[in-house]
């Protein structure tokens, strides 16, 4: 392979770089937190009213323990009861796993392609 | 085949260039300890707890061995490459030499982004830690935490920038009293010494798997927590005075160090903290070594934990700046991102304009963000990050078989390590995916947009032949 000698970039080429990467990296984590598209909100899917600590499903060392902590079964009700989600359906769990593995493929693919130029350049090619 | 030892004296101590000019050489394997369990020791003072919130207290037991033995792998096959790559950027440079570019440019942002984020998290239970303290000693109002989580991000990116040796004997000193912090908690509360105050069985009845099966799955999310960093050792690389052997040692005991620390706590907070508070990080348990020894009753404890907590939050932010700046160095030195970044501070050594560079990223995520997604994006970074390791040494033993280079350190039992470890990796994706799975397909786009970037746009200002800096013979196959 021929040497290849990489073009000259600009400083304001540079920092538009920069620029262009910070925002992705701001992007992939806000938009989800902006558009409540983040997961892991845990709800309280049926609460009792006038609750006690048996009511809430503590034994006595469970209910000890929260008071020691500083709360009472109203101010710990939603702490107790609060539950993640986890129902899924399967063409969620299809995306995310082509979305994976088309991730890596598109990784490996162009990284092999990038990589024969190094290792031509470097070591000339192969015989 | 000739062989090439990057052992040997002639080589040792050489900069990835040949030259031996540019990052200080004069780390020991106590640093390298000191800084992959630096980095992760904050992960038993907070965090991993989520994982309890995930699948109850026996799912985060289950996970915290589990994601040991992946761990395991992790610290095996990342000893063994990098006792032949003594550069910086970890495992950005394995990848640049052993699979290809665009993967080295992931690599490196993954090792970015995992670490930043996690210093961010730091930054977070520091101002939390600064206001509870404040409220125990008798402060009526509401402490702004924010001027503590700047304060803390800021000193340390000057002490990393003024010189490596300073920084990684500061994490050396706390980061020591930080696990002795937790013996000594196990010591006094699990009746070793004196009374125990454990109640696992009560504490644990009627609530042994609130989520069934499928919690002990999704708890493997947050039990990478307990480890998360331990990679990070390889970055030292460039600065450590001996790599092929200061590194494996350093990385495998940390691993070690950490093994014995995650599952002590685990036994202690879970003996003592009921699992629902425990397992919330945000409203209930911030800081459950801290809380567990709020409730044991002595003020010695609550002290020595408090102290342990800061001083782990300090260790893990101090050690991330230190990784994260050294993948940007090295990301800027290969010109994969500007050049600029890839300078070294004249007098101190130091890669400080990445250093400099990172403070807002972090100040950015650490004010910005609540700490469970800040944690998720940082394991998520950490995840991709151990999916690539078993596909790097597969390539690594089929382009420079055994014989070709010399090793530093030789893993046993390949390739079970490599498929045990990219099969857990598969596993941690399904459990991130449940209750999170917004963000790791959000996460995983953000990767491929800017792959994209980087293929068709950035590359074009790489060096080709340049890039590979080791002295290893042509790979097999090309």
């Amino acid at each position: 392979m021929a040497h290849y000698t990489p073009p000259a970039q600009s400083k304001l080429s540079q920092i538009i770089d920069v620029i262009v990467l910070v925002t992705l990296t701001l992007g992939a984590l806000f938009v989800p937190l902006w558009l409540n598209l983040a997961g892991a909100a845990k709800t309280v899917a049926t609460p009792v009213e006038n609750p006690t600590w048996e009511a809430l499903g503590q034994n006595a060392v469970q209910a000890a323990q929260y008071e020691a902590l500083g709360y009472t079964p109203e101010t710990a009700h939603d702490l107790i009861l609060a539950r993640f989600d986890y129902s899924f359906t399967t063409g969620a769990l299809i995306v995310m796993i082509v979305v994976v593995i088309a991730y890596y493929a598109l990784m490996l693919k162009f990284s092999d392609v990038e990589y024969r130029e190094v290792i031509s350049e470097k070591f000339g090619e192969k015989k | 085949m000739a062989q090439t030892d990057i052992t040997s004296a002639e080589r040792d101590g050489m900069g990835p260039h040949g030259t031996k000019v540019g990052l200080l050489r004069v780390l020991g394997p106590a640093h390298v300890w000191a800084l992959g369990v630096g980095i992760v020791l904050v992960g038993e003072y907070m965090g991993w707890n989520f994982a309890v919130g995930k699948g109850g207290a026996y799912a985060a037991l289950m996970a915290c061995w589990f994601a040991g033995i992946l761990y395991s792998c992790v610290a095996m096959i990342d000893s063994e490459v990098t006792s032949t790559v003594a550069a910086a950027g970890g495992q950005y440079t394995q990848a640049k030499h052993i699979i290809g570019p665009l993967m080295a440019f992931n690599v490196g942002l993954y090792l970015v982004f995992a670490y930043t984020m996690l210093e961010a998290a730091n930054a977070i239970t520091a101002g939390y830690l600064v206001s509870v303290v404040a409220t125990m000693t008798g402060y009526g109002g509401e402490l702004d935490q924010r001027p503590f989580i700047i304060l803390v991000i800021m000193f340390l990116a000057w002490l990393n920038y003024r010189g490596v040796l300073a920084t990684l004997t500061f994490n050396l000193v706390i980061t020591a009293i930080a696990f002795a912090a937790i013996i000594v908690l196990f010591i006094s509360t699990s009746g070793i010494v004196g009374d125990g105050i454990m109640q696992h069985a009560a504490l644990f009845e009627g609530h042994e798997k609130p989520y069934g099966w499928i919690g002990i799955v999704a708890a493997m999310h947050f039990g990478l927590w307990f480890y998360l960093g331990i990679e990070g050792t390889t970055q030292a690389a460039e600065e450590v005075r001996s790599p092929a052997r200061a590194l494996p040692f350093g990385t495998l005991a940390g691993i070690m160090t950490l093994l014995i620390a995650a599952t002590l706590t685990w036994y202690i907070c879970s003996g003592v903290l009921p699992w629902e508070f425990l397992g919330d990080g945000v409203n209930g348990s911030v800081a459950p070594l801290f809380d567990t020894a709020r409730l044991s009753g002595s003020n010695a404890l609550i002290w020595f934990l408090g102290i342990g907590t800061l001083f782990a939050t300090l260790a893990s932010a101090n050690g991330c700046i230190n990784d994260a700046s050294r993948a940007w160095f090295a990301l800027g030195r290969d010109k994969y991102l500007p050049a600029w970044f890839g300078a070294v501070h004249p007098q101190y050594r130091t890669p400080y304009r990445a250093i400099v560079f990172l403070v807002p990223i972090a100040l950015i995520f650490a004010l910005g963000a609540p700490l469970d997604q800040v944690i998720t994006f940082s394991i998520l970074s950490g995840l991709l990050g151990y999916t690539f390791m078993p596909l790097n040494i597969l390539m690594f033993r089929k382009k420079w078989p055994m014989g070709t280079i010399k090793r530093g350190y030789e893993h046993p039992f390949h390739p079970i390590p490599a498929i045990v470890l990219l099969s857990l990796c598969g596993f941690t994706f399904f459990a991130v995916f449940l209750g999170y799975g917004t963000q790791l397909v959000a996460m995983i786009g953000f990767y491929i947009v800017v792959s994209l970037w980087f293929h068709f746009w950035r590359y074009r200002f790489v060096n080709r032949g340049a890039q590979f800096t080791m002295p290893w013979p042509k790979p097999q196959g090309y």
